[in-house]
């Protein structure tokens, strides 16, 4: 009787100890005090044997019992104070996770490549090549095999650069038209995207800036699959369906030529500062290859015929991102520049 | 070039509102760059006449009106107009009229008098600068007349941008023949009635060149009316047009121009010194034009002479000698042909754009010369009186034959892509030409003398594609070949290297082709260039022979809008002149100040220093699996700091340069500190290696850290290389983890700390294995580099 009450009050006593221990050391004293090898239980334990045989069974049950509530309060006690001490750990070191990360900063590309990129992926997919050609050229290539003679009205309307041997900076990127048709075969598809130049410098013209001039030359390539190709392109490059037309106008190496207006992104064709009312933005000029050149550049115009096409990319580029300083692009101001990713 | 849409209904009907019309010349291939009302609204505005003027009381420059504006009324009007008199017909802006610029006519005092209007000047109407004066009706007109319908008001001026090669759009007829063309299919000709010469006196005409002018027709006029003004209703057609008034003979040439397109000139015939002669220009020949300046003639000029000389610059200009002034009585006409060539080139050449220049350079209706001086006989007759003699039609040669092109169907269809129906198809070449006639494959179209931008098939397809709207032919996409594309691989594509870099925070510039000499000579005294003949100002005259000048500029330029760091790259093009000629060369070059990281806590601002921007590049070598094959050698260039720069080798070609910019030149171009250059050729420096895959080592690497003083001379390619030879074969990567001077290091000599990854692709390394290799190493560093290695 002795036994079970003492029993009992220790189990109640080691509960509440271990409940009120404030930390790991405090609670391991419980457990030694208790349950250690000179622990109060191991002792009662020891003491079985001084029972009568017949009540030692009993008696051990009763003293494994207490033995393992006190064990199971214990550890109960030890993970809730591992929690609590993980939980304090953890909270010192969080972090304010809206402070910036650390490292180099993103650089960007310039608009222009931005849109030449484009333009190139465009083309490339519907399985044009791309060709380049020199910057400095001869009045062969600029001109002449362009079907603009010396003293012809069309040279007015290219401000040339030249230099002192007759050699001068390409005005266009048509040479390179040239230059493909010469080497090449036929059938062909190529777009040449590059720098051309023109004695000219005001608000609205810089001396030097970006074409991309593209043509395709089979044996029934027809004015409907130009405008088939160019609207595909200005939706594409637009992201969005466009009215498009075409008016006709004059370029010495294309017969037909048209200049081909989109409607005006900005006021989808109501009118607007940048149509200047109109609801039209002019956008390049095109028409089917005029059969001199096919025939300068050894080419049958019998039996081959194609189209031809030319686009400024800033103008492209100013009307994609709304920019409305050409000058701009060359300019180089990081604030400009730091817009274009 | 502008047209009124009163003046073309003279020729053809509109049956549009000027917005409709402008859109339907547009989309027939004559751009319409705008359209203006001939006036400003204005109302109220009526014709009367002046009955009586006096002086008024108290003010000397003010007279008092009487003036009828419905023949009963007597209305005072205080005017101050010096050519106020009695008997003019003037435009009376009566109480409530609306001028221009919001101004209502309202009762007024005048110095004590009422006034009940007022009469009008051309400003105060809208119609020109005119305003020394009120406006002179002429007597002929009504009074009572709304001043709006008497002067024909309701009027458009459309302005048209004519391409190089319609010369015939050139004039107000020129246009309406295309209109009707396009809207009626049909073909407008020009009628003009004969003026019956009275007398049989000329002017002898002698072509001493026949190419360049085949034909020359003139006419003498005898006993105009010396004084006489140009009609109102002539000088506000001109001045509709932007052509000023000048005097009734000229006004009159100049308004046939405008309506046919066939340029004229007037000459004093008392001016003229016997026959006139058109040649080309003797050597060291001057003449003094009508804008009254000189010109020295080239034996290319072709000109108008008479027996004393030059009077002209045939086509361009009239001289001034000769020209027609007050006291001219007889006048001689000229309408010449000449051909394109004749004058092209030359007018540019002396800064001379006059429409007559402009005309013949696109080409004049070679038919046009004698029904154009019929035409403007009878005007001059109406203006200025005079007996006309016959009217002298000079040839050379032979006239040229109407070209004759012919049109398959077959053809027509194939270029457009569209099948037009044949009977369609001659009706619009009926539109253009007089003359089609019907073949088996199509048909045969004579090219009228107004067209020369007919010669060919094409041409005839565009006018059918043109007249009948580019808008009628669907889109259709080709059917073309399907030829793979190319996905080589042997090259770093452009846009990857772009990429690269704009990764590694870099903003990609692109600056001119053409750069400041004086700042190129700065950087690069010695290499030769290419200067533009024709700058567009003397900072953009020379092709650029490296991309850092415009680098340079724009540095400087985002330093002084205070950007403290710039990372700029450039991929393009540089004009390299060699023995060989000139090179174009693809370069890919950077400019770098300011700090390496851009501000930011946690890491103390560093300035950026040459192994800043060496990574980046070895960066971008990386992408080739060369890079270990790319040397960066020390070698000194001009522009950049001694010590501080390395020329990049693979092999023995040299690639490019890394280094910073010469202290000196810093300070000349004003960037502090001195930026960062690198430049390299792009063909040489990305060819990418095959990739073959080598088999991964299934035995574990050791790594060995050694601490080398070295002198200071020696580099690490050396220490590297020497490195490489003792542990060949197990050697898999060496690290530099440290460089260090100073405490515990003699002076003149540095230490440098190496990391030895090693690692046998057969067995795995025991240490003793790898004290071997460390031995052997430390053995030959000793030995051939002086080291010492440090505990």
């Amino acid at each position: 009787m002795a036994v079970e009450q003492s029993l009992s009050a220790l189990v109640e006593r080691a509960l509440a100890e271990s409940a009120a221990s404030a930390d790991l050391a405090a609670l391991d004293e419980v457990r030694v005090r208790l349950l250690g090898k000179k622990g109060l239980l191991t002792e009662q334990l020891k003491s079985l044997g001084k029972l009568p045989p017949a009540e030692r069974p009993a008696a051990g049950q009763r003293i494994n019992d207490a033995k393992a509530a006190i064990h199971e309060a214990i550890e109960q006690r030890r993970s809730a104070l591992d929690q609590a001490a993980l939980d304090k750990a953890l909270a010192a070191g969080s972090l304010d996770v809206t402070l910036p990360g650390r490292g180099q900063a993103q650089g960007g590309m310039h608009p222009v490549t931005r849109t030449r990129l484009r333009i190139e992926r465009i083309f490339t997919q519907a399985g044009f090549q791309i060709a380049t050609g020199p910057e400095v050229e001869d009045d062969f290539h600029n001109f002449e095999a362009l079907n603009i003679p010396k003293n012809h009205p069309a040279r007015a309307m290219h401000d040339t650069f030249y230099f002192p041997d007759g050699r001068l900076l390409r005005t266009h990127t048509s040479p390179v038209q040239i230059r493909a048709m010469r080497t090449q075969k036929p059938p062909l598809s190529v777009i040449a995207p590059g720098r051309v130049y023109r004695c000219d410098s005001d608000m609205t013209h810089t001396p030097m800036f970006h074409q991309v001039e593209g043509f395709v030359v089979g044996e029934n390539v027809s004015f409907a699959n130009l405008k088939a190709m160019l609207h595909t392109f200005v939706e594409r490059f637009f992201e969005t369906s466009l009215g498009m037309r075409l008016r006709p106008s004059y370029f010495p190496f294309t017969e037909p030529s048209a200049e081909v207006d989109i409607e005006c992104v900005f006021c989808r064709g109501g009118g607007c500062r940048v149509c200047k009312q109109s609801g039209w933005l002019e956008i390049l000029g095109c028409g089917m290859i005029h059969p001199n050149v096919l025939d300068a550049a050894g080419i049958d115009s019998e039996q081959w015929q194609g189209y031809a096409f030319g686009m400024g990319i800033e103008r492209l580029t100013m009307l994609r991102y709304g920019v409305d300083d050409l000058r701009l692009f060359f300019e180089n101001d990081l604030q400009f520049l730091k817009q274009f990713p | 070039m502008k047209i009124t849409t009163r003046w073309l209904e003279e020729f053809t009907p509109l049956g549009a509102s000027p917005a409709e019309l402008g859109a339907r010349l547009t989309v027939a291939g004559l751009e319409v760059e705008s359209i203006a009302p001939a006036a400003p609204p204005f109302s109220g505005v009526v014709v009367g006449e002046v009955l009586g003027c006096g002086r008024h009381p108290d003010a000397e420059r003010l007279a008092v009106c009487q003036v009828t504006t419905d023949g009963a009324d007597r209305l005072q009007i205080i005017c101050g107009a010096p050519n106020v008199r009695a008997g003019l017909k003037v435009a009376v802006a009566k109480i409530g009229a609306r001028l221009p610029g919001d101004l209502t006519i309202k009762r007024a005092q005048l110095r004590g008098l009422e006034s009940q209007g007022m009469l009008c000047s051309a400003r105060e109407l809208g119609l020109g600068e005119e305003h020394d004066g009120i406006l002179e009706l002429p007597e002929e007109f009504a009074v009572g007349r709304d001043v709006r319908e008497a002067l024909d008001l309701e009027d458009t001026i459309i302005e048209v941008n004519a391409t190089p090669n319609r010369g015939d759009c050139m004039s107000v007829f020129g246009i309406a023949r295309d209109y009707t063309a396009a809207q009626q299919r049909r073909y407008l000709c020009y009628e003009t009635a004969a003026v019956a010469p009275r007398h049989d006196g000329t002017v002898p005409v002698v072509l001493a060149v026949s190419g360049p002018c085949p034909v020359f027709a003139g006419r003498l006029i005898r006993g105009i009316r010396a004084g006489a003004g140009t009609p109102l209703w002539l000088r506000e057609r001109l001045r509709r047009i932007g052509v000023n008034s000048i005097s009734p003979v000229v006004d009159v040439t100049n308004y046939v121009m405008a309506e046919l397109g066939q340029p004229l000139h007037a000459y004093d015939r008392a001016r003229l010194s016997g026959s006139i002669t058109v040649r080309w220009a003797a050597a060291g020949e001057h003449v003094t034009l009508l804008d009254d300046k000189e010109y020295a003639l080239e034996a290319d000029c072709l000109v108008i002479a008479d027996d004393a000389g030059a009077v002209g610059l045939a086509g361009i200009m009239g001289g001034r000698h000769t020209a027609i002034c007050d006291q001219t009585t007889d006048v001689f006409l000229e309408a010449a042909h000449f051909t394109p060539d004749a004058g092209a080139g030359r007018a540019r050449r002396m800064g001379l754009f006059t429409d007559a220049e402009q005309r013949f350079e696109r080409g004049v209706d070679s038919s046009l010369p004698a029904r154009a001086i019929e035409r403007a006989t009878a005007l001059l007759l109406e203006i200025v009186g005079g007996e006309p003699g016959p009217v002298d039609v000079q040839r050379a040669g032979e006239p040229a034959s109407p070209r004759r092109v012919r049109l398959r169907r077959e053809r027509l269809a194939r270029v457009l892509g569209a099948e037009i129906p044949d009977t369609e198809a001659r009706e619009w070449l009926g539109a253009i030409s007089r003359c089609v006639d019907d073949t088996p494959s199509g048909w045969q179209v004579e090219a009228p003398s107004h067209r020369f931008d007919i010669s060919i098939e094409v041409d005839l397809i565009e006018e059918i594609a043109r007249l009948r709207g580019f808008d009628r032919i669907a889109e259709r996409h080709a059917i073309t070949p399907q030829v793979a594309g190319c996905a080589g691989e042997s090259r770093i594509s452009n846009e990857r290297l772009l990429t690269a870099l704009i990764d590694r925070g870099y903003r990609e510039a692109i600056t001119y082709s053409f750069v400041d000499p004086v700042v190129q000579r700065t950087l690069f005294p010695q290499t030769p260039s290419l200067a533009l003949a024709n700058p567009i100002s003397a900072e953009l005259s020379e092709m650029r022979v490296s991309l850092w000048p415009g680098l340079l500029q724009a540095c400087r330029e985002n330093r002084r809008r205070q950007q403290s760091r710039v990372r700029l790259f450039e991929l393009g093009r540089k004009f390299c002149v060699g023995e060989a000629g000139l090179e174009e060369v693809d370069s890919l070059a950077g400019i770098v100040c300011g700090s390496t990281w851009p501000e930011q806590w946690g890491s103390r601002a560093q300035a950026i220093d040459f192994f800043d921007v060496k990574a980046d590049l070895a960066g971008l070598f990386a992408l080739t699996g060369n890079e270990t094959l790319i040397r960066f050698e020390a070698a000194d260039m001009f522009c950049l700091r001694p010590g501080r720069s390395a020329r990049l080798m693979l092999e023995d070609r040299a690639l490019g340069w890394l280094g910073e910019l010469h202290p000196r030149l810093a300070k000349q171009f004003d960037i502090s500190p001195a930026p960062l250059l690198f430049e390299i050729e792009v063909e040489l420096s990305f060819a990418s290696k095959r990739l073959l895959f080598n088999k991964i080592s299934k035995f574990p690497s050791v790594r060995r850290d050694l601490a080398v003083v070295i002198d200071e001379h020696v580099t690490l390619a050396q220490l590297r290389e020497n490195v490489s030879v003792s542990a060949a074969n197990v050697l898999s990567e060496l690290i530099v983890f440290d460089v260090y001077r100073g405490p515990g290091i003699d002076s003149g000599r540095k230490s440098i700390a190496l990391g030895l990854i090693l690692q046998d692709s057969s067995r795995t390394l025991t240490d003793v294995d790898a004290d071997a290799v460390m031995t052997s190493v430390v053995a030959r560093l000793r030995d051939d580099l002086s080291a010492t290695i440090r505990d």
